[in-house]
């Protein structure tokens, strides 16, 4: 998914940058008060698995990007949609920086596409779908699933959106092609995105439900159970 | 514990709080490598956009670009070899480059009797020749610039706190990530899994969950120690003031874009 250098025209890269650094500030401000000392080592610790799984890279050989694993659905449901799409954009900005992966110039529209946009239609199914479903191991873990596979489709798609604005090579009729490789490559993806996000989430969900944010946001707060001085007997 | 198995080859020298440089850090005194990295990242990000914004039938100032590269390659003793390997990362999107001349549209001219569209063979070459040119000037950053270094440099371009805390960490963990998958492995091999090569995806992809559980608490506890030891969100602050850019720094730093931007103005003015 990341976007290389030259791939898409330099005006529609300065528009999305801008686009992409507002909504960072916006997440930057609202991400502060999720920041506690339960969520930082969190948010550490997704954003290196991100970066782990990012280093799977599958090339699509008709669509020019590489499809891989986004991390998205996984960030939104443990840390939260704000600072959630803050980890996907620090492992983008590493990535670029350092290691060459996706371009310096064009980085604003690989955050919209996987930091924002990903992070953003994850966490949107992720609020809808935990009211609908039980609230058993199984309903977490369908949401997880089903998050994960879209959020990546919706951000393969943004790269279609991208390249109909400003993509360097006129492809003519070849865009209907090239938005269903994606589709297509991404829904693969997707599942393989949904598997790993709904088996991560279902075990820390079970061992520590505290560290999944998803679960803490919808319910009001229990009163933690005050343990009995010398413990129970 | 005695007599424990002789440590495997991969295991050893692994230590997890080594991590201040990264696999691709060059350890070699050069002056790239002595100028301070708010400097250098302000740098390299102006070049790649002076290059992304070169017209792609100017052929020539793509290779003013190349010389320039090489230069501050020599300069900071990165070996050719070395940075073509690594920009081996960019593979995937040169194949999107050749598939180009047949998808395009518009004008053909027959080469070697296939068909192929003049705007689809810019467009290849478009790709490649800004791809490789961004990651050539990615890779001198990397291996001129410590992953410490690389945070405090964010810190000093006014980068949210929020965003270094979460690349310090992500950066920390990786190491707690990679160890205990290691150790995990180790454990599974010792009670008679004998996986090889990709049926080790399926013993790793049903422990995925307790992978990241157990890099979680370990992880925790890094947290917890570092708090204990009085860090408050942000690195020391003798590192923020140490090093900081001078302004001979920075105009050292400047002449790489300051080129790279004369080469771009001569090309739009030229074509």
């Amino acid at each position: 998914m990341h976007i290389s250098n030259g791939i898409i025209n330099g005006p529609v890269a300065g528009v999305f940058a801008a686009l992409a650094l507002a909504a960072l500030t916006f997440c930057v401000l609202r991400g502060r008060r999720d920041l506690d000392d339960r969520l930082a080592p969190m948010a550490g610790l997704v954003a290196a698995f991100i970066f782990a799984v990012q280093m799977l890279n599958f090339p699509i050989f008709t669509a020019g990007v590489s499809g891989h694993l986004l991390g998205g659905a996984l960030a939104a449901l443990l840390v939260g949609p704000w600072v959630g799409a803050l980890c996907v954009a620090v492992v983008l900005v590493v990535q670029a920086l350092v290691f060459g992966d996706g371009g310096v110039a064009m980085l604003g529209l690989n955050i919209t596409n996987m930091a924002l946009l990903g992070t953003a239609a994850a966490y949107l199914l992720i609020a809808g779908l935990l009211r609908v479903l039980p609230r058993t191991p199984i309903g977490l873990s369908v949401t997880a699933f089903v998050s994960a596979l879209v959020s990546v489709v919706a951000a393969s798609q943004g790269f279609v959106f991208e390249y109909w604005l400003g993509g360097t090579t006129d492809l003519g009729g070849n865009l209907a092609g090239l938005a269903g490789t994606m589709a297509g490559a991404h829904l693969l993806i997707g599942v393989g995105e949904g598997l790993i996000t709904a088996t991560t989430v279902a075990t820390v969900a079970k061992v520590r439900p505290d560290l999944v944010y998803a679960l803490r946001a919808l319910k009001p707060a229990a009163p933690a159970p005050v343990p009995a001085v010398g413990g129970v007997r | 514990m005695t007599g424990s198995p002789p440590a495997r080859p991969a295991e050893r020298g692994t230590s997890m709080g080594a991590g201040h440089a990264h696999v691709l850090y060059r350890e070699v005194p050069s002056p790239v490598h002595r100028l301070a990295p708010e400097a250098k990242i302000t740098a390299m990000v102006l070049f790649t956009v002076a290059v992304v914004a070169t017209p792609r039938e100017a052929l020539w100032a793509f290779a003013g670009y190349a010389v320039l590269v090489a230069l501050v390659a020599t300069l900071a003793r990165v070996g050719a070899r070395w940075l073509l390997l690594r920009s081996m990362i960019e593979l995937p999107f040169v194949l999107f480059a050749f598939a180009l001349p047949f998808l395009g549209a518009g004008e053909r001219v027959e080469v070697v009797g296939l068909s192929l569209s003049v705007d689809g063979l810019y467009g290849g070459w478009n790709i490649v020749a800004k791809g490789t040119l961004g990651v050539l000037a990615s890779l001198l950053l990397a291996a001129t610039t410590t992953t410490r270094d690389l945070i405090i440099g964010l810190d000093r371009l006014r980068c949210p706190q929020i965003v270094t805390q979460i690349a310090t960490f992500m950066l920390r963990y990786l190491d707690v990530l990679v160890g205990e998958a290691r150790r995990m492995r180790v454990a599974r091999v010792s009670r008679g899994d004998d996986p090889r090569f990709l049926w080790q995806l399926r013993g790793f992809a049903a422990g995925v969950g307790a992978l990241f559980l157990r890099a979680f608490e370990r992880g925790e506890r890094v947290y917890l120690a570092m708090l204990s030891r009085g860090y408050s969100g942000r690195m020391p602050a003798v590192w923020q003031g140490a090093g900081a850019a001078t302004t001979g720094q920075w105009l050292a730093a400047a002449t790489v874009p300051v080129t790279a931007a004369f080469i771009a103005v001569t090309a739009v003015v030229l074509t």
